[in-house]
């Protein structure tokens, strides 16, 4: 079984879409992309706005940056609204461990950039903005991919955003691009209500509105029949930790985990665990993992979350735990420092969880991470705490033995070396 | 009503927790945990109170 | 005959006037004690450590903001009298216009000024949970530029007995509880929640 891969496409057993036909390396250009795709060719009246929108609703397109959110009914809503709207394109994914954003936006940003022009003419926008991160090569693609394009539509104006996790939260995004700190705000009012210069504000994942400029060409029914007849089409999934090749693939949504960390080469037989959705995500234990298939509603009934379609393999040879307390203890550092409950209880967490996983522990802090456990979620302006507090807790069911061997004896054998799961170095800015 | 707390306004000065014990408590470090059911009609009047005398207004009250 | 009629319209004058001006006279001294003392509240109603079971946090509100509206019936009443009294000659428009009055202008102007600025702190405050958080607090930091304006008018315009100088040490007494007061509020200005680590730190 093979897939649409970042590093060497090759002939896919998973039909690819939008990671399809791309060149060995570097950016498809404005003319091939037009070559491949055909000219796009964008709504100008109303009956064809609306037209667009219907069909965007038809096809059953969910958000790809983590939340899941119906696209069509997101239009909707912004249209509705009252003002002029804006579109952002959020193209700064937080997950370190996720690069499909990245890699999307190096290597075929003409398909988010259709998306953008798409999005913000079935709405009437007329401000449309793409963020990427600070000094990345997405950046610079990005930037060679608008002045590639012809004039029409509406201008694109490209912002590179500081390395924070929070930071791309929607309303943390639309905060700064309002001059703020990207730092996230009390919602209400959110941003499709009131956001960039108080105006209603599409805000969507890149991946998404890559998949928008396949849906307006090729239509609902099309974009159906690839994936899970309730959340269709494609997805991009970040396949890494111990894999043989890691990379970004191409499934259809509703592949099984098992099947896609075998088409990166990985085995989950012969593995520990599975952390699936990045660091607000969860651990499932490898054989309880293998048959979930990657949609929203299965990962949740399975206790776990989709996210943004991250997948880390954890080998035999790997301690959970201190791989968890890394983790835990950088998403504590990257607390905004404007909510009590999250900058408190994180760093306590944090703490404890080091103790458990490195040594130091005292079975007076076993309660305590309980109430944190339980009392620390939902209370902040965001979601870092209750994503930050849901992968530990996950961490402490799948790792339960680990967790038990730990208190009893101290930490294990691999636990001085946990490196795995990619921890970005610290930064002050959030301007 | 509903009671929601705004955490970015909220610096725990605990006002909400003496004024409204039935429905908020304060956890070990001083910051208000709100119960999110509709609030009982006998306390509508109470919960006003305390959101006037929160010193930051981070008590939001909301009419669902 | 003659005497006895100029002693008895001089009677008649200060019969008349002798319960306003000591009205207005004690009212002044109550009302500035009561927005020292409200000043005081207001100051410990943002100190945590005040704060305890059997003296909760919003009993000091209730103080502060009860004093601050007896005070403002003693000032209230303090004005109007020193207006309906014909011995000093203060118009209506004294009242909010700092600068108008004939008796002893600039020190009443001071007491104008109070007045003002205890409207405006007296209005954000009644729609407080109608504005912003942070600009009904910049307003209200206004009240200690009230409270000194009424200090200086105290100064001048309550002190002037030759015979005690009961209104000289109540002013001092006031000032240097408003300094500590004051003092106390700035340097634990905008104090964040006390960081306990429970269990993490040991």
């Amino acid at each position: 079984m093979t897939a649409a891969r970042a590093r060497e496409p090759r002939p896919p057993a998973w039909p690819a879409r939008l990671l399809a036909d791309l060149p060995a390396q570097g950016a498809l250009s404005y003319a091939d992309h037009v070559a491949r795709h055909g000219a796009l060719t964008l709504p100008r009246k109303k009956d064809e706005r609306a037209g667009l929108i219907d069909e965007v609703e038809r096809s059953g397109l969910l958000g790809r940056g983590g939340a899941g959110f119906p696209i069509g009914r997101k239009l909707r809503t912004v249209s509705a609204g009252k003002g002029k709207p804006v579109v952002v394109a959020n193209g700064a994914e937080g997950e370190p461990a996720s690069h499909k954003d990245a890699l999307l936006l190096s290597r075929a940003p003409h398909l988010v950039l259709d998306g953008i022009q798409l999005a913000a003419a079935s709405i009437e926008a007329s401000d449309a903005h793409l963020v990427v991160h600070r000094g990345s090569a997405a950046a610079t693609a990005v930037r060679r991919a608008v002045s590639e394009r012809p004039a029409g539509g509406v201008a694109v104006q490209v912002h590179e955003l500081p390395h924070r996790y929070v930071a791309s939260e929607e309303s943390a995004l639309v905060h700064w691009l309002n001059g703020g700190d990207a730092k996230p705000t009390f919602t209400p009012p959110r941003p499709f209500e009131r956001g960039v210069r108080n105006r209603p504000t599409l805000v969507n994942n890149v991946e998404t509105l890559a998949h928008l400029a396949y849906v307006a060409r090729h239509g609902a029914t099309w974009f159906r029949s690839a994936g899970d007849p309730d959340e269709p089409g494609t997805l991009l999934v970040t396949v890494s930790g111990d894999v043989p090749s890691a990379g970004v693939l191409e499934v259809p949504t509703g592949a099984a985990i098992g099947d896609v960390i075998a088409a990166a080469g990985g085995d989950l037989r012969r593995s520990q665990a599975v952390l699936v959705g990045g660091y607000f995500g969860t651990w499932l234990p490898a054989a309880h993992a293998a048959s979930v298939p990657m949609t929203h509603y299965a990962l949740k009934a399975a206790g776990g979350a989709l996210g943004a379609a991250i997948l880390v393999v954890l080998g035999r040879d790997r301690c959970g735990l201190a791989e968890t307390s890394r983790v835990v203890e950088y998403l504590a550092g990257e607390n905004a420092g404007q909510c009590g409950p999250c900058f408190n209880g994180l760093p306590a967490l944090a703490g404890a969880f080091t103790k458990l996983a490195r040594g130091g522990w005292d079975e007076r802090l076993g309660p305590h991470i309980d109430r944190w456990l339980a009392v620390v979620p939902g209370r902040g302006a965001c979601r870092h705490p209750d994503g930050a507090m849901r992968f530990a807790a996950s961490a402490l069911g799948a790792f339960a033995d680990d967790v038990a061997h730990h208190r009893s004896h101290g930490p294990c054998a691999h636990a001085p070396s946990a490196s795995l799961l990619p921890v970005p170095r610290k930064t002050t800015e959030w301007r | 009503m509903r009671v929601r707390v705004n955490p970015i306004q909220c610096t725990a000065h605990g006002v909400c927790a003496e004024l409204l014990p039935e429905w908020v408590e304060l956890d070990e470090w001083g910051y208000p945990v709100v119960d999110d059911q509709p609030l009982p009609q006998q306390l509508v009047d109470h919960a006003r109170r305390a959101a006037a005398a929160c010193p930051t207004l981070a008590i939001v009250l909301s009419s669902d | 005959m003659s005497t006895t009629a100029v002693t008895s319209s001089v009677l008649a004058d200060s019969f008349s006037s002798a319960p306003l001006w000591y009205t207005t006279r004690s009212t002044a001294i109550v009302g500035f004690v009561l927005l020292t003392l409200t000043t005081v509240f207001g100051v410990a109603a943002t100190q945590r450590a005040l704060a305890s079971r059997a003296w909760p946090r919003f009993a000091t509100q209730d103080l502060h903001r009860n004093l601050s509206l007896l005070g403002l019936v003693f000032i209230g009443t303090h004005i109007v009298t020193s207006i309906v009294d014909s011995y000093v000659n203060i118009s209506w428009w004294a009242l909010l216009v700092p600068g108008t009055s004939h008796y002893q202008g600039r020190w009443v102007t001071f007491g104008t000024i109070a007045f003002d600025l205890l409207i405006v702190i007296t209005v954000t405050s009644l729609l407080r949970t109608r504005m912003p958080a942070k600009l009904w607090r910049s307003i209200h930091w206004f009240s200690y530029a009230a409270w000194a304006s009424a200090w200086f008018h105290f100064l001048k315009n309550g002190t002037d007995s030759r015979h005690h100088r009961f209104g000289l040490w109540l002013d001092l007494v006031c000032l240097v509880v408003v300094v500590a007061a004051g003092a106390i509020r700035l340097t634990t200005q905008n104090s964040p929640a006390p960081v306990r680590s429970v269990a993490a730190g040991r």
